[in-house]
């Protein structure tokens, strides 16, 4: 029981990198906002000339599953000319946080 | 909070320095399969291993689509099946059944390989150990994706030289069965010296009996990985390097033992180890070899590579061990010749030969791998070049292994490509002085002195 409510809800982490344009965050968080999944952090810059941004978002009240929003975003990245990945924050935060 | 320069080189290392989990291996245990009916016995083996491994394949993908890194090979490891077919076996041909039905359940499951047709004879073999050793070359000939091999020698018993007399001729007999597919049958055939237990790396995996009823093994990679970080270092002294090693070794063992532990849950199947090992593929940027050569080798080969191996294997378990709760199988660098681009160039260009490959095994965390001999090469020879890599295991406490492929029809100077993974590989010269007086002698290498630790 302690364990069940200690136990943080799992975090997507969303990456865009490619070629600056308008509208991209426009976009994306549309999206995100048709499919209930709430957006908690973004932070963009620019790494070797491309254009890198990345949210913090919940997704667990979204009707979509983790492997079809994957794909829709990864979908709306072509149309953009941009990567659009999803990944499952654990593989960040083990990587990096003791 | 995780920030975005942490999820840029995360993804940077899995997009452009190839970092991947390479292998998650299922060990499960055949002993409750056993019977003395060999259609029983076979009927007994395909249902356990469908059965368990059912979900294998399907999770790797899932885990590999939600966390955004490839998990190059899905993979099962079985119990060594001179145990399991003791009983009903009675020659090597029935041996070779199991072999079949082993494929076929690999086959079912999806995985690309299967490992655990073994025997386990470093102080004696049993009939049934025998019939399996004599079956292998019938038994990697009939199937694709069954892997053998076959302990030899350890620090506790010493070695059994007649099993190396055997295991000779056997990789002989195996490369002339195979000789259609320039004698691939050798590729997934391991004789080793003190053999892991829990090893979940090709062609040397098999289900220990100390292990449970199923577990889940995970072999991490990112030889790419190490060699970037290392160009960051260039002209820095050894604190430094060992540094970059350690804290790289550390962040790509954390992945694997993420992915182990997911799986683990997902498959509701305990999680064994994680595999610390650097293992190279042919393709370019993935290669052991070019971190020994970044750290200031003009090629691998070079005077100072057996201590630049030895500090990159070191530093590899010094950076993982910390990043995962449990650690074993193999766990360092692998310097197999035909997977790794780097070790092609260097023996073509003459700077790396069998001796110094032989010097390296003693630091390395294998042995002699996926080196390709001229096919005339004879049983005695090989078995002196397994009974020399099994005295360093023996004598170093430490895993040593022999994959050699004597390659039917093929001399010095000639290339065999075996495809894939295995790549392909220039044929090495070897020492043609006999040692077939040494090797006929029979009988057993007693333990060596410092095994007596009671």
């Amino acid at each position: 029981m302690y364990e069940q409510m200690s136990a943080p809800i799992k975090k997507t982490i969303i990456t865009v990198v490619g070629k600056d344009t308008v509208g991209i965050i426009a976009k994306v968080c549309t999206y995100l906002a048709e499919n209930e999944a709430n957006v908690e952090d973004i932070s963009q810059t620019i790494i070797q000339g491309f254009f890198n941004m990345m949210m913090i978002v919940d997704t667990s009240r979204s009707p979509k599953s983790f492997g079809e929003m994957a794909g829709d975003l990864e979908r709306i990245g072509d149309e953009l000319g941009l990567k659009i990945r999803c990944q499952h924050e654990d593989i960040f935060t083990k990587m990096h946080r003791i | 909070m995780i920030n975005i320069f942490e999820v840029y080189e995360t993804n940077k290392m899995i997009e452009q320095e190839q970092l991947d989990v390479r292998t998650i291996t299922m060990g499960i245990s055949l002993l409750d399969c056993c019977d003395a009916d060999l259609a029983t016995l076979n009927r007994n083996i395909y249902e356990k291993i469908t059965r368990s491994a059912r979900d294998l394949v399907s999770v790797g993908r899932d885990i590999e689509r939600e966390y955004g890194i490839p998990i190059v090979n899905k993979r099962i490891s079985v119990t060594p099946i001179a145990l399991v077919g003791g009983r009903a076996c009675t020659c090597p041909e029935d041996f070779v059944t199991i072999a079949g039905t082993l494929d076929d359940a690999a086959r079912a499951t999806g995985v690309n390989y299967l490992g655990g047709y073994s025997a386990l004879v470093s102080k004696g073999m049993t009939p049934a150990d025998e019939h399996l050793i004599r079956s292998i070359p019938m038994a990697l000939a009939l199937t694709e994706r069954v892997c053998s091999s076959v302990n030899i020698g350890s620090t506790k018993t010493g070695i059994n030289m007649d099993a190396v007399k055997l295991m000779g001729e056997m990789v002989k007999e195996t490369a002339e069965a195979t000789k259609e597919d320039s004698s691939l049958g050798c590729a997934k055939l391991v004789v080793f010296c003190n053999a892991p237990d829990d090893n979940p790396f090709m062609a040397g995996a098999f289900h220990g009996v100390t292990e449970a009823d199923a577990v889940i093994h995970v072999g991490v990679s990112g030889p790419g990985v190490v060699k970037r970080a290392l160009e960051t270092v260039r002209g820095e002294n050894f604190e430094v390097l060992c540094e970059t090693v350690k804290k790289t070794a550390f962040k790509v063992t954390r992945a694997g033992q993420l992915v182990a532990q997911e799986a683990s849950q997902r498959l509701g199947v305990p999680f064994g180890i994680v595999d610390l090992s650097l293992a190279p593929t042919p393709s370019v940027g993935d290669s052991v070899a070019e971190i020994l050569e970044e750290m200031g080798l003009a090629s691998v080969g070079a005077p100072g590579t057996t201590a630049a191996l030895a500090l990159l294997n070191d530093q590899v378990k010094k950076g993982g061990v910390m990043a995962s709760s449990f650690v074993g199988g193999l766990s360092g660098a692998f310097i197999p010749v035909s997977e790794d681009q780097g070790m092609i160039d260097a023996v073509n260009r003459g700077a790396l030969t069998m001796e110094k490959l032989e010097a390296m095994t003693c630091v390395c965390s294998v042995g002699l791998d996926m080196i390709a001999i001229p096919g005339t090469t004879s049983a005695a020879t090989i078995a002196g070049i397994i009974a020399d890599e099994a005295a360093i295991g023996m004598i170093n406490q430490k895993t040593t292994a022999v994959r050699l492929i004597p390659v039917v029809g093929k001399d010095v100077g000639d290339a065999v490509e075996f495809g894939g993974l295995l790549g392909h590989a220039p044929v090495q010269r070897v020492n043609t002085f006999s040692c077939e007086a040494f090797i006929n002698r029979g009988g057993r290498i007693p333990a060596p002195i410092h095994s007596f630790k009671n």
